[in-house]
């Protein structure tokens, strides 16, 4: 049968071809509830990072973790008294073990339980410090004077007889590094957003623009080795401070790193300010930076703002440019001491940290924190680009 | 008579609009002059950090790099200029991105195919697709290493190697797929964004007239769709290369190795890779004077690996940018 | 009879001709058309022939494209459109939850304002249609594209370049391409939206031979502006109005003796 007589057979039955039905096409049907299953993958994956690495924190939230090297013991004869999850964080036994223990060797580990505690060095047993569990709350946030210092202070001290696990002085470090970076990064990229979308010429532009963005492909710890190798000295020499690896040349490395982020958002609000505005601006007679200063910079305001704030997000979790540069944790405000941020930590102590032990729980609680700390600074300037584009365009 | 301009017999008035500010000073505009001045120095400054990064590594790199440098696979000690190699890092890093590619560029073309073809623009659905995009590139990288442990390895690979039976752990533990992994969900963001930004700048008319023509959804997708938004589907996937090439802090409790003697073989093998040996090289070198060579070689090679794709994606992207221009 | 919705194989034949000269091909009923809240087509009721031209024809925004649209579907493409009333096409009503809109599509052709062809060869613009309807072998790939391509009257200007890309046609071959790729496939109707409005005079006038020509084998409708257009090439002209149908009825009574004032205002060239 040739194609124009299938069409003409075709045509002889009428208008009755057109009911089939979406039955008729599984295929189709089939096709696209994959791809929507598939899409929902990016919703799948934030819930899982949540789910994941709020599951490796939780027992320092429900308060499970115990570091105190002397603890009172359990009578092994108490053993019905106490619930399967009181018992498994007790003896330090996952759910899965625990469900092949027979009563039997329970008891057996809780002996062993009091046998450790005998075997407990006198000198522990008078020192305040191996009483406390150090990864309460308490002691996670608030200053604690140990033994041996003369007044409360913030340590954190992973490693060692008693581990001191203060996050104090690692949000301050991550705070600090993250502020000189944006004091450094965010003048400098508004400024070349600026001077990118309203000032320079068109030609100039298609070079510059992409130049900049180069930027963020520079891998971090490309940044991280220039900066340890050649920032680092350079600054030294220029403004003669003692330590040479500081919070103040990892912040202005981390600048490099946040420059193409703020650049990018920055340039884009300012450029999606619309033509009408400027051009009635300078029909009026203004020079193109008053143009710029007084009508596209207050208009672009919100934007600008919100690239400051998704730059700060970008900062905080920046992690092997301070990791190269500074990594020691003494508590200080001043930029020329070094500095230890959160995802340094992670990074330095996850190897090191026993799998399931209270320091490997303290690492996950922080990028826990973190994970927060972005994803509120993300959705603040998200919000804040959503609601500046709706407004350009209601006002369009 | 000019009524622009008062009598000069009359007192000069407060300069109050800075329009009229400027009508008087044509010549010589001091805050205009200074502005520009500011802002395209703040521009230059950008530009000659990266120039300077550029440059430094270049000239520094240059000479250090050798045929023998990459093409050897180094003994334990790697910090001996004469003997060591990146061979091994070459291999790892490039066998870690192309896993991931395998993952990310599927996964992500038809995300993006569901959120512009399928879905409707107002659905909630779509909204909580987006915004779950938006925030997973923001989710700091270390964030990533986190998640690929707790998730990747301590549940997923310990579930496996119960299944299987193992005896000793094979999957529970940091391997060359749970590295990639961890980088496919890191770089979903960027495949998602740049095959979005290719697929919306396809004329609706072509798929209105295959549509017409009686191709089914599909059918369009595939056949009209797909082939225009090639380009932008491989700037997507360039992007997340170049991006995870260079990655360190997501592979370094998932899958990166200090030293092995042999080249990965296996998806559950541990790998040497080129960022995490600049970490390595810089911060644990015996003496960093006689590493300094090295370590700039190493560099360099990972800028090329890195720089290279990302220049190339750059350019595809303004091409696509500006076809998306001249349709609008 | 008409109600039939499950094809009953036997009697399909039979009765599907019997429609055919019972009622008209295409029977609009009532048919209004909302976009979100807003009305754009309001109770429109329409019946259109075989094998007849018909223009609609009214002032910009006021329906045409939207109602064009309605005939093949193209309108399930946008969000929250909402659709009342009864359109039939050879006795069965289209927008039965049953009706297979890909096979809708394929009998009812379109051709669009703005020209479309695809970032294609000019031979692959129109074999993409064909191979989609199952058409495989080279053979008979070639003859109908060269029958198609003959019939919108571009064969002699491409026939040499078969295989070199549409988009470096010229805008009215662009559009005659578009006419020809929707021909190839042999549809009953064809919807035609302004074809002619981005062309220059000479381009214009070689679609409106064209559309004479069709005529013979296709059933059409063209949306048009040019009101000369419509009188020289239609038989019949429906005049709309914001969304509402005024007047329809056999061209030349519409041109020379309106029965509406509104009407003859917009024939006459008084607004619009
Ligand atoms: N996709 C759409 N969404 C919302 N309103 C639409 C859409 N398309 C057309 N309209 C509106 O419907 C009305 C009729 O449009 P249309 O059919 O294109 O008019 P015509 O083709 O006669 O110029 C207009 O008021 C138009 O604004
Ligand atoms: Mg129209």
């Amino acid at each position: 049968m040739t194609p124009s007589e299938q069409n003409d057979s075709r045509r002889t039955s009428g208008w009755m071809g057109i009911q089939r039905g979406h039955q008729a096409r599984p295929g189709e049907w089939l096709a696209e509830k994959f791809i929507f299953l598939v899409s929902l993958s990016a919703i799948l994956m934030v819930l899982l990072i949540f789910l994941f690495v709020a599951r490796e924190a939780l027992p320092v939230f429900l308060g499970q973790t115990d570091t105190a090297l002397v603890k009172k013991p359990i009578p092994p004869d108490d053993l019905d008294k106490l619930s399967p999850a009181k018992l498994e964080a007790y003896l330090e036994i996952t759910p899965e073990q625990f469900a092949k223990m027979t009563k039997a060797n329970l008891h057996d580990l809780m002996e062993m339980k009091v046998e450790e505690q005998d075997d407990v060095p006198e000198k522990f047993r008078n020192d305040p410090d191996a009483h406390i569990n150090t990864t309460e709350w308490k002691y996670l946030v608030q200053p604690h004077q140990w033994k041996g210092y003369d007044k409360p202070e913030y340590i954190w001290q992973p490693v060692g007889e008693i581990k001191k696990f203060n996050i104090i002085p690692l949000v301050v470090g991550t705070l600090k590094v993250t502020l000189i970076g944006l004091l450094f990064a965010v003048p400098l990229a508004v400024g070349a957003a600026i001077y990118v979308s309203q000032l320079a010429r068109p030609r100039f532009r298609e070079f510059l623009k992409p130049a900049i963005e180069l930027l963020s492909g520079i891998p971090s710890v490309v940044v991280g080795f220039f900066a340890l190798l050649v920032m680092a000295t350079v600054l030294q020499s220029l403004f003669h401070y003692q330590t040479r690896l500081n919070a103040f040349v990892a912040g202005l490395a981390l600048g490099f790193a946040v420059i193409p982020v703020i650049f990018s958002i920055a340039e884009d609000a300012l450029t999606s300010v619309p033509r009408t505005y400027t051009q009635a601006a300078l029909a009026l007679g203004a020079s193109r930076w008053q143009t710029a200063w007084q009508i596209v910079l207050p208009a672009a305001l919100p934007g600008v703002f919100a690239a400051a704030v998704l730059g700060f997000g970008r900062a905080i979790g920046e992690t092997m440019i301070v990791l190269m540069v500074c990594s020691a944790s003494v508590m200080s405000w001043s930029v020329f001491d070094s500095a230890r941020s959160i995802t340094t930590t992670i990074a330095a102590e996850m190897a090191e940290a026993v799998s399931g032990g209270p320091h490997y729980r303290i690492l996950f609680m922080l990028g826990a924190l973190l994970f927060a700390a972005t994803f509120i600074s993300n959705m603040i300037g998200d919000l804040v680009i959503h609601r500046f584009k709706n407004k350009l365009e209601g006002k369009k | 008579m000019n009524t622009l301009t008062p009598p000069e017999y009359l007192p000069e008035p407060p300069s109050s609009s800075p329009t009229t500010r400027h009508f008087r000073a044509e010549k010589f505009d001091f805050w205009s002059f200074f502005f520009s001045g500011l802002t395209g120095l703040a521009t230059l400054f950008i530009i000659g950090i990266l120039v300077t990064i550029l440059l430094n590594i270049i000239v520094n790199g240059w000479s250090a790099i050798s045929w023998h440098f990459v093409s050897t696979i180094p003994k334990k000690d790697f910090f001996d200029a004469n003997t060591t190699g990146v061979l091994p890092m070459i291999v790892g890093t490039s066998f870690r991105v192309i896993v991931m590619t395998i993952f990310v560029i599927p996964v992500g073309v038809i995300t993006a195919i569901y959120l512009t073809e399928y879905a409707a623009n107002t659905s909630n659905v779509t909204r909580i697709i987006r915004a779950a995009v938006n925030n997973l590139a923001g989710v700091p990288s270390i964030v990533f290493g986190l998640f690929g442990l707790g998730f990747f390895i301590n549940f997923v690979g310990k579930h496996m190697d119960a299944l299987l039976h193992n005896p000793t752990a094979v999957w529970g533990q940091p391997a060359l797929i749970w590295a990639s992994l961890t980088l496919a969900v890191m770089t979903l963001p960027v495949v998602i964004v740049a095959t979005e930004e290719s697929l919306k700048a396809i004329p609706p008319g072509l798929r209105e007239a295959s549509l017409a023509l009686g191709a089914t959804k599909l059918e369009t997708i595939l056949k009209i769709v797909l082939p225009q938004a090639l380009p932008g589907i491989m700037t997507g996937g360039i992007l997340a290369v170049s991006r995870a090439a260079g990655e360190v802090a997501p592979i370094l409790f998932t899958g990166v190795a200090y030293y092995m003697a042999s080249l990965p073989q296996h998806l559950s093998d541990q790998f040497m890779d080129l960022g995490y040996h600049v970490f390595v090289l810089s911060t644990q070198s015996p003496n960093i004077e006689q590493t300094r060579p090295i370590l700039y070689a190493t560099v360099l090679v990972l800028l090329i690996l890195t720089f290279a794709l990302n220049i190339v994606a750059i350019l595809i992207r303004a091409r696509v940018r500006k076809k998306l221009r001249a349709l609008g | 009879m008409a109600e039939t919705l499950i094809p009953k194989p036997a009697t399909s034949a039979a009765s599907g001709a019997a429609a055919k000269t019972a009622t008209p091909l295409i029977d609009i009923d009532k048919v209004s058309l909302y976009y979100g809240a807003s009305k754009a087509l309001k109770s429109i009721s329409l019946k259109l022939e075989e094998k007849v031209v018909t223009a609609f024809i009214g002032p910009s925004g006021c329906g045409k494209s939207t109602l064009l649209r309605c005939l093949n579907r193209m309108n399930d493409l946008i969000d929250n459109v909402r659709i009342e009333g009864s359109m039939r096409i050879g006795g069965h009503n289209i927008y039965d939850p049953n009706v297979d809109v890909i096979e809708l599509r394929k009998r009812v052709g379109m051709v669009f304002q703005k020209s479309n062809p695809f970032p294609k060869s000019i031979y692959e613009n129109v074999a993409y249609g064909l191979r989609l309807h199952g058409v495989k072998s080279k053979a008979d790939l070639d003859a109908r594209i060269e029958e198609s391509l003959t019939a919108s009257a571009l064969w002699d200007e491409v026939k040499d370049r078969l295989h070199s890309s549409a988009l470096g046609l010229s805008g009215g071959q662009q559009q005659r391409l578009c006419i020809a790729r929707a021909i190839a496939i042999k549809p009953e109707i064809l919807l035609m939206d302004e074809p002619a409005s981005a062309l220059d005079p000479i381009a214009t006038s070689r679609v409106e031979d064209l559309i004479l020509d069709l005529k013979k084998e296709f059933t059409i409708v063209i949306v048009t502006h040019n009101m000369q257009q419509a009188a020289r090439i239609s038989d019949q002209t429906a005049f709309f109005y914001i969304g509402e149908l005024v007047e329809y009825g056999a061209t030349q009574k519409i041109f020379t003796n309106p029965a509406q004032k509104r009407t003859e205002d917009y024939v006459s060239g008084r607004f619009g």
